[in-house]
């Protein structure tokens, strides 16, 4: 029901702020600097989500090391995706060093 | 006096000029719906092991449509953040369609406003990617916006199906979460983040960001991932600041 009232309500905030400067038309100016800032959003809310899945993935303390393979297929996908500017390249190879490591440590 | 048949003649070409329009905004997204696939069917897939149930996680991908929120919501829930936290990063996350809006509004701004909230609501990252292009090509075409709804139908209807399919296959291995399955959201986010690092400013506020978040991880209700957004967009902001008054004082001189 919590969740229920969850979705809810993201479905007014998402809906509400897509619609708002369609609806709205040139009485809704944004400023130089908003816009900037909003320009800001995307990459920093992404990393700051992701940062603590790869470096503590049990939610613990740092696990900086070579045994943790969120954190070498992190770096691998970094490093595909700069290279390649391929979104599913990155993504498919990134997956499959994720699995591939987790595999060869649970053999090991 | 007009010619009736003359009349439904023309109504007929307007019925399918629009139809036209309508189906090559469609096919213009096509590539867009190949790249959604795989995370609205992860998105699907990760429902399975949170604390949503199957026809929850659809409901979300039916009236929220706007996929980073959706895994940030997921993620958020994971870790027990409040339901007003997890509010506050739909917020942030999906303010970026107002540039968007913003940017299009032009295009829509003397459609009845019927079409401007239903237009609204279809605006996803993709179909401003399709519609700025389109009105590159061809500034104020009249139809424009039957190409619109053609692009924004086709990702809503792209997205449903792989949300389903999704379900489906994290029913039948409902044990994708323990596997780690969750890493898939990550290496998503990293091929969204990494091609959008070229210029500094971005890189500083993505590092600092991410670096903060880590630092502030265990703060009560996830509020650590907000405050290191808002300082991280602060360290972005600064630096291309500076560095355009340093680009100024070296064209001085």
């Amino acid at each position: 029901m919590n969740s229920t009232w969850m979705i809810i309500g993201m479905m007014a905030i998402t809906i509400s702020i897509k619609a708002l400067i369609f609806v709205l038309g040139n009485r809704i100016v944004l400023s130089k600097p908003l816009k900037e800032a909003l320009s800001f959003v995307p990459v920093t809310v992404l990393t700051a989500i992701i940062v603590p899945m790869i470096l503590a993935p049990h939610g613990g303390s740092i696990e900086f090391n070579w045994r943790n393979p969120q954190l070498i297929a992190a770096i691998a996908a970094i490093i595909i995706c700069a290279v390649t500017r391929h979104q599913l390249v990155t993504i498919v190879l990134g997956l499959a060093v994720f699995f591939g490591w987790q595999y060869y440590w649970v053999l090991a | 006096m007009s010619n009736p048949s003359a009349s439904s003649q023309s109504s007929k070409v307007v019925h399918a000029a629009r139809l036209s329009n309508f189906i090559a905004g469609a096919r213009d997204t096509i590539p867009m719906l190949l790249g959604a696939a795989p995370f609205g069917m992860i998105f699907g897939s990760l429902v399975a092991g949170s604390q949503l149930a199957a026809w929850q996680g659809q409901l979300m991908s039916l009236g929220v449509f706007a996929g980073s929120s959706q895994f940030i919501a997921l993620g958020l829930m994971t870790g027990h953040a409040s339901i007003l936290v997890i509010w506050l990063a739909t917020l942030i996350v999906n303010l970026r369609h107002m540039l968007y809006a913003a940017a299009l509004l032009p295009q829509v701004a003397d459609l009845p406003v019927r079409w401007r909230w239903g237009l609204g609501f279809l605006l996803t990252d993709e179909t401003f990617a399709v519609m700025n292009a389109y009105h590159r090509k061809h500034p104020m075409r009249p139809l424009g916006h039957w190409y619109f709804l053609g692009s924004g139908c086709a990702m809503y209807g792209n997205w449903q199906l792989w949300t389903l399919i999704g379900l489906a296959f994290g029913a039948v291995f409902p044990r994708l979460q323990s596997m780690g399955l969750d890493f898939a959201m990550v290496v998503t986010f990293i091929a969204i983040v990494i091609p959008q690092l070229i210029r500094l400013p971005y890189l500083a506020a993505a590092l600092v960001a991410g670096a903060l978040s880590y630092v502030l991880k265990d703060a009560p209700y996830k509020l650590g991932l907000l405050l290191a957004v808002v300082i991280g967009v602060a360290v972005g902001m600064m630096l291309r600041h500076w560095r355009g008054r340093n680009n100024l004082i070296s064209e001085a001189t």
